[in-house]
């Protein structure tokens, strides 16, 4: 059975008579050298070269050929010798290719005398070497081993038998070459590259050179003067060009990552940390981080895939951790109960030893993935430290200077930013909570006080005041968002309890109508809303979009519901849940902003309703779960800093372009 | 450049250079073999599944299979389901890929197992093999050809273990009878 050796790796030779068969795409030179036990190269006569091609035990071909054999008999070497290099070089005659990288990955193969293959080994990854050591023969305790080395030399052949500390070298590789030379002048056209034979595994090697040049090919250009043009030889066919590797697709100007002010969408500023092109990273180190390095059409998009593949990041390697520190304790206990079962630890320290040799073992392992975790954290980290600059209105927060320059947006972008997640791990790296619109499913700000630990910490009416005005903020970023005219707020405040916190809409004139008030109002609003569905699904599944009345109001429309259900009867109730079950289809969408015991008297009936809804809460509270992992993540919504302007800033031109738009 | 494994064989997972290797795909690929006599050209499919099981101090602790595509860490990847094998010859029909740098910490050996989902013992499947190949630049680290087959349905391929800073990889190539990873668990525990 034969060995495919890979660089390095070693093989036993199970006789001293030996065949090494080279197969090279193009005319090279095959020697051998022989070396003492201090890797040195004791003088010319310890070379075995075209020009003196029969060493005792070492015989090579007299020329310059495609395929080689070389004879080895280990048993007649000098008793001195212990290393023998198999080399292989170009010729540098003219007409010939100046580098390894340029021609197909030579392959060469120990096999004994009957042509049995032992040992294997295709040099790939080659470049600009000229000469190289491919095999080495090497004696250990008294038994003859393979080694794969495939050490190149871009100096040529001076360089490589110079390495092998011979005094002489300069002067041997010349006549090597000289004696090449003169037997290039009787040789035949060299065969074309072998191609279809080969068994599949060589030639999975073979293409993974070939596509390793390919890269090399893209990266130095068509200029490099790497194949001098062949001398036209009248009764030779002239060497068949290689093949450069597959064919590189990619457009040569093409850069990898198209800068943002290419796309003309209005909302992304450049980021100003962009290269053109990612600069490779240092040895050993992630590369840094870029935003918008994700796949996608538009920035936007290469941006919304970015934090999305953050967040799954974020998640597993959260879950990498914790299951590590999972698994530690219980590795822990289980040693500790061994011990504590274990009567022999009663006595003496042994036990106290066990015990604390089972807490090292812990802390170590806990500390290894702690490490881990902090490499992984610290690259999300840099990451968010970029991505967070770049982004879009619409996927930032408040305080993101891409608020201060909001202009009314043209279209509607693919994703809303409505809140931040974290896990415990690392609290101050927030990850982006990005829904894509328009909405699938309607918002519940949950006002209720037993959601969760910082909402006990409130009092009802401070809560309810801080649901509202996320509620409000929510909002404002919707009407944001999207172009003028294309999304409708109404809201409903049965009591008029929120008019505090909703006079940021209703003063900067971005509400369709005034907040609806008592029993009158909420049924007004609800039918309103209730005939658009209707009337809007009819117009679909009739495909009769033009034939709805002129009236009607094609614009997304949101509904915000405070104090549920004060103010709602049953028939108000039954219209609120069709709204919430029918509307997301057709451009309706209810935002309640509710304590779901307010609602209690009504009993399960109302369970699908606030299930439907996405839950928000208007302070942090760890209640969203990742599709991928599913740990808890604290939601935290997203405010406008305290004593900004950046809320009314955004509303007040909304307004403008919703007067000039004629609404 | 490729080891051909056979039982038993140990491998370094290093770089022909000395650098450690970084991500690398368990590839497996199969064709269902020709029926003879009436109807003899006649193929049945044959569903082989390639699941990869995760380790910790010889707990299994995640699992990789066409149910379960990533790992819970993100660090192992499923390419998902392939239910008929290879029309034609060569590439991987189904592939699990490792990111070694990014395995959890307390994953000391990961066991690449094959399963024969239809029931077909692997008397039925001809040119199946399994291979790692290095997933930063295509090369193929080592192959092992599931020949001979015989009168079972699964197979324990492959494990990679940590080996020091490393990983290296040991051929199995253990027979096993079962249809989903899960019947093999008592085949797999000997080998850790």
């Amino acid at each position: 059975m034969t060995a495919e050796l890979v660089r390095g790796q070693n093989h036993p030779l199970p006789q001293a008579r030996l065949e090494i068969r080279v197969s090279a795409g193009q005319p090279v030179v095959a020697g051998a050298t022989l070396v003492d036990e201090h890797g040195t190269v004791r003088g010319t006569e310890w070379v075995a070269h075209p020009g003196a091609h029969q060493l005792p035990g070492l015989e090579v071909s007299r020329q310059a050929a495609a395929d080689h054999r070389l004879a080895v008999d280990l048993g007649a070497l000098p008793e001195a010798a212990h290393r023998v290099n198999v080399l292989l070089a170009l010729p540098t005659a003219v007409g010939f290719p100046a580098r390894f990288g340029a021609v197909a990955a030579p392959f060469v193969a120990v096999t004994g005398l009957d042509g049995d293959e032992v040992a294997t080994f295709t040099l790939t990854g080659l470049d600009a070497e000229s000469a190289v050591v491919a095999l080495e023969l090497y004696r250990r305790q008294d038994a003859w081993k393979v080694r794969a080395v495939g050490q190149g030399y871009a100096g040529g052949l001076a360089e490589l038998l110079a390495d092998q500390g011979l005094a002489q070298a300069g002067e041997l590789a010349a006549a090597i070459q000289d004696a090449v030379g003169r037997g290039l002048a009787r040789s035949v056209a060299p065969p074309p590259p072998r191609t279809a034979d080969g068994d599949r595994a060589r030639q999975t090697a073979r293409q993974g050179a070939a596509a390793q040049d390919g890269v090399r090919g893209s990266l130095t250009g068509a200029g490099t003067p790497a194949q001098p043009a062949p001398v036209p030889q009248p009764e030779t066919p002239q060497p068949q060009t290689p093949p450069d590797g597959p064919i590189d697709y990619s457009h040569p100007r093409r850069r990898k990552q198209p800068a943002a002010a290419a796309t003309p969408s209005p909302q992304p500023p450049a980021p100003p940390t962009q290269p053109s092109r990612p600069e490779p990273p240092e040895p050993g180190q992630p590369p840094r981080p870029v935003a918008g390095d994700a796949s996608g059409w538009s920035m936007e998009e290469r941006l919304y895939n970015q934090v999305w593949g953050m967040f799954e990041d974020l998640a597993r390697t959260a879950a990498a951790y914790r299951s590590a520190v999972d698994f530690a304790e219980s590795r822990m206990e289980q040693e500790l109960d061994k011990v504590l079962s274990d009567p022999r630890s009663r006595i003496g320290g042994t036990g106290d030893a066990a015990r604390q040799a089972a807490r090292a073992k812990r802390d170590a392992l806990v500390e290894q993935a702690r490490a881990v975790l902090d490499r992984d954290l610290a690259q999300l980290v840099a990451e968010s430290e970029v991505v967070e600059p770049a982004l879009p209105p619409a996927f930032a927060r408040w305080d993101n200077p891409a608020w201060h320059a909001y202009k009314v947006p043209m279209e509607i972008p693919m994703a809303l930013r409505i809140g931040d997640l974290h896990l415990p791990e690392r609290p101050d790296l927030h990850i982006p909570l990005l829904v894509r619109l328009p909405l699938e499913r309607g918002l519940w700000i949950d006002a209720g006080r037993t959601g969760s630990e910082a909402a006990m910490m409130m009092d009802t009416d401070q809560l309810r005041r801080v649901a509202m005005d996320t509620a409000v903020a929510h909002a404002a970023r919707l009407l944001g968002a999207y172009p003028a005219g294309e999304f409708t707020v109404h809201v409903i405040d049965p009591a008029g309890a929120a008019s505090a916190a909703l006079a940021p809409l209703v003063k900067s004139g971005v509400l369709a109508s005034p907040p609806a008030v008592g029993a009158q109002g909420v049924t007004e609003v609800l039918a309103r809303l209730t005939e658009r569905v209707d009337l809007v699904q009819m117009a679909i599944r009739a495909g009769a979009s033009d034939a709805l009345p002129p009236h009607l109001d094609t614009a997304e429309q949101l509904l915000i519901v405070n104090d549920f259900p004060h103010g709602f009867d049953d028939r108000a109730v039954t219209q609120l849940r069709y709204l919430a079950d029918e509307g997301p289809s057709v451009g309706v969408h209810l935002m309640m902003v509710a304590d779901r015991e307010d609602a209690n008297a009504y009993g399960p009936v109302l369970d699908p309703l606030w299930r439907s809804l996405l839950r928000l809460t208007p302070v942090p509270d760890a209640h969203l779960a990742d599709p991928w992992v599913g740990h808890a993540w604290t939601y935290e919504p997203l405010l406008a800093p305290p004593g900004s302007q950046v809320l009314w800033n955004v509303l007040s031109q909304v307004a403008a372009a919703r007067r000039a738009f004629g609404r | 450049m490729t080891v051909n494994m056979t039982k038993g064989q140990a491998i370094s997972l290093q770089k022909s250079d000395g650098g450690t290797l970084t991500a690398v795909r368990m590839g497996l690929g199969w064709q269902a073999a020709p029926r003879r006599g009436l109807f003899g050209s006649r193929t049945r499919e044959v569903d082989l599944d390639a699941s990869a099981v995760l380790f910790a101090d010889k707990q299994p602790v995640d699992v990789v299979f066409f149910r379960h595509l990533v790992s819970d860490d993100g660090s192992v990847k499923h390419t998902g389901d392939n239910l008929v094998g290879g029309a034609g010859q060569g590439g991987d029909d189904e592939a699990i890929l490792v990111d070694l740098q990014r395995v959890p910490v307390h994953i000391d050996q990961i066991v690449f197992t094959v399963n024969s989902f239809t029931g077909q013992t692997f008397q039925e499947v001809q040119n199946a093999f399994c291979r790692i190949v290095d997933e930063t630049n295509g090369q193929e680290l080592a192959r092992y050809t599931l020949d001979g087959g015989g009168q079972y349905t699964a197979q324990i391929m492959a494990k990679v273990s940590r080996a020091g800073a490393g990983w290296q990889m040991t051929a199995l190539g253990n027979p096993a009878n079962g249809r989903t990873f899960q019947d093999l668990m008592p085949s797999i525990l000997p080998h850790l």
